[in-house]
């Protein structure tokens, strides 16, 4: 019999809605495991509602949706050790320095030999130099290298990241993206990326889905995207959905 | 539902608190402070009652004993949230929601550190109370074991509770965590007995535990009885308040959930 694997991310006609607005409005999508896939859409288009449900930080109005198998937020305990995420909505503790945090995380997360996993990730992210330095008192790029490493801690199955490199330099962002593509060639975790970096999404992405006003309004490869619309560039096909152009639809 | 607890995870919260306050030398220093001065007033203000009113003469340490005993219902509250909030203000509630943390497991953690907070002030603070005043508060043995455990409870049932506030609300919600125990202060009959407050009022004293400690802390240093039926009874009554703290606490992150808070964090 041909058992059919269960997709590491399940959304099915999920539904946000707050007291006045419609966040998120029946949209529907299945990431198999080991995919890397890209959120796109402009401010307001659902992208962080729809990333907090998965991770069942907030609770769908109606819908549902599944990790790892388990429903979100109501399983959360079963797979929220092997999921992680990196956002800028959240900080680490400033006065701690890069290690004591760190440890406080691998130990939340039951990471093993704790020490060996600080000391691999330092030396992969390059963290060694200030290690023992208040994450306050860290720069924008070191912040983040700090954050991917919070996230990579449980070497987890599922990676949800939110504009993982708004607001760095083309090179320590560049970096990141590296990084992120050398751990899931390394392990097959299934990514979501939610950005508005345009060139990040089609290097790093083999499928695309865009949101605006809620909605799926396109969901495919970063090819499929150029080659339907006729663009060059995914940023072109931004565009076009957000100002609501007719795309040519060849398929 | 399973309920499952982890003292490992637990045990990560209370390091995390324990960096963070020893990365702060004024975060130690206001821990102190306003424990210290208010056992001086009061220790003074009684000294010179005393010395003008036979009733107080008798009565000695009764002010000094009731402020120790306040602060530990105010400050054990205010460690707890304190903790809290210092995950708000941080930015790292995001963080620790999205870890396998289980809201008990938190909890637990902050309780622990409101013990440990509440230990760093008040311990030197009783010491200066034996200096400045001669008033041994550790000499009421195991009556201090009974007073503290209730006062405790409490403090840990409203810091459970502003947890839940500040949850759903935010930063908003954060002056609740520093003026809803004074509340208590004249409803608890922290300074004076019950029987000094309106027929009516009494039922509303009677129905809060810390009363019963406050009353039975007066029946000792001037009457020199331990009532143990007022620990009983403040021992029920925060058996239902805790109950009721966590209920809430949980019906308010559920909402939290719902209303999209535990992404914003402020207001």
């Amino acid at each position: 019999m041909d058992v059919k694997p269960i997709p590491a991310i399940s959304v099915d006609n999920l539904v946000k809605r707050y007291k006045s607005a419609t966040a998120v409005d029946g949209i529907s999508f299945q990431l198999p495991a080991g995919t890397v896939t890209g959120l796109l859409g402009g401010n307001g288009a659902g992208k962080t509602t729809t990333i907090a449900m998965i991770m069942g930080l907030v609770t769908p109005s109606s819908g549902t949706v599944a990790v790892l198998g388990a429903q979100m937020p109501k399983q959360r305990y079963h797979v929220l050790h092997r999921m992680n995420f990196e956002s800028p909505y959240v900080d680490m503790p400033m006065r701690l320095t890069v290690r004591q945090n760190l440890s406080v995380f691998a130990q939340l997360y039951g990471v093993e030999d704790i020490k060996g996993r600080i000391a691999s990730l330092a030396e992969a992210l390059e963290l060694k130099d200030f290690l023992d330095r208040a994450s306050g008192k860290l720069s924008a790029g070191q912040k983040t290298r700090v954050s991917l490493a919070k996230s990579l801690l449980n070497r987890p199955d599922v990676l949800l990241l939110d504009e993982p490199t708004a607001s760095l330099d083309p090179d320590t962002a560049d970096w990141v993206r590296t990084h992120l593509e050398r751990y899931r060639a390394e392990t097959g975790a299934t990514i979501l990326l939610a950005s508005h970096n345009m060139n990040e999404v089609e290097r790093m992405c083999e499928r695309v889905i865009i949101m605006k006003k809620g909605r799926v309004e396109d969901d495919d490869t970063p090819a499929g995207l150029l080659a339907r619309y006729s663009r060059e560039t995914l940023e072109d096909v931004f565009l076009d959905v957000a100002r609501g152009r007719d795309r040519e639809v060849t398929a | 539902m399973t309920f499952e607890f982890s003292f490992n995870r637990t045990a990560a919260m209370v390091r995390r608190y324990w960096y963070l306050l020893m990365s702060s030398w004024p975060r130690l220093l206001d821990l102190i402070y306003w424990p210290t001065v208010q056992m001086l007033m009061w220790g003074f203000l009684q000294m010179y009652v005393s010395q003008n009113s036979g009733y107080f003469a008798n009565a000695a340490g009764v002010f000094i004993g009731a402020v120790l005993l306040w602060d530990i219902l105010f400050r054990g509250q205010l460690g707890f949230s304190m903790s809290f909030l210092e995950e708000m203000w941080a930015r790292n509630l995001g963080n620790l929601m999205m870890s396998p943390l289980r809201p008990a497991e938190f909890i637990v953690a902050m309780m622990i550190m409101s013990i440990i907070r509440l230990s760093i002030g008040m311990i030197p603070v009783t010491f200066l109370a034996i200096a400045f005043f001669g008033f041994n508060v550790w000499s009421m043995g195991l009556a201090l074991v009974a007073f503290f455990i209730n006062l405790i409870l409490t403090s840990w049932s409203i810091g459970i509770f502003v947890a839940g506030l500040l949850l759903r609300n935010g930063l908003g919600a954060e002056s609740m965590a520093w003026t809803i125990m004074f509340l208590f202060l004249p409803l608890t009959c922290v300074y004076y007995p019950v029987a000094v407050l309106p027929g009516w009022l009494q039922y509303v004293a009677w129905s809060l535990p810390p009363t019963y400690v406050f009353e039975g802390m007066r029946a000792l240093l001037i009457d020199h009885v331990f009532r143990a039926d007022l620990m009983l009874q403040a021992f029920a009554f925060n058996i239902v308040l805790f109950g009721a703290a966590v209920f809430a606490f949980l019906r308010l992150l559920k909402s939290a959930r719902e209303q999209g808070s535990l992404l914003q964090g402020a207001d």
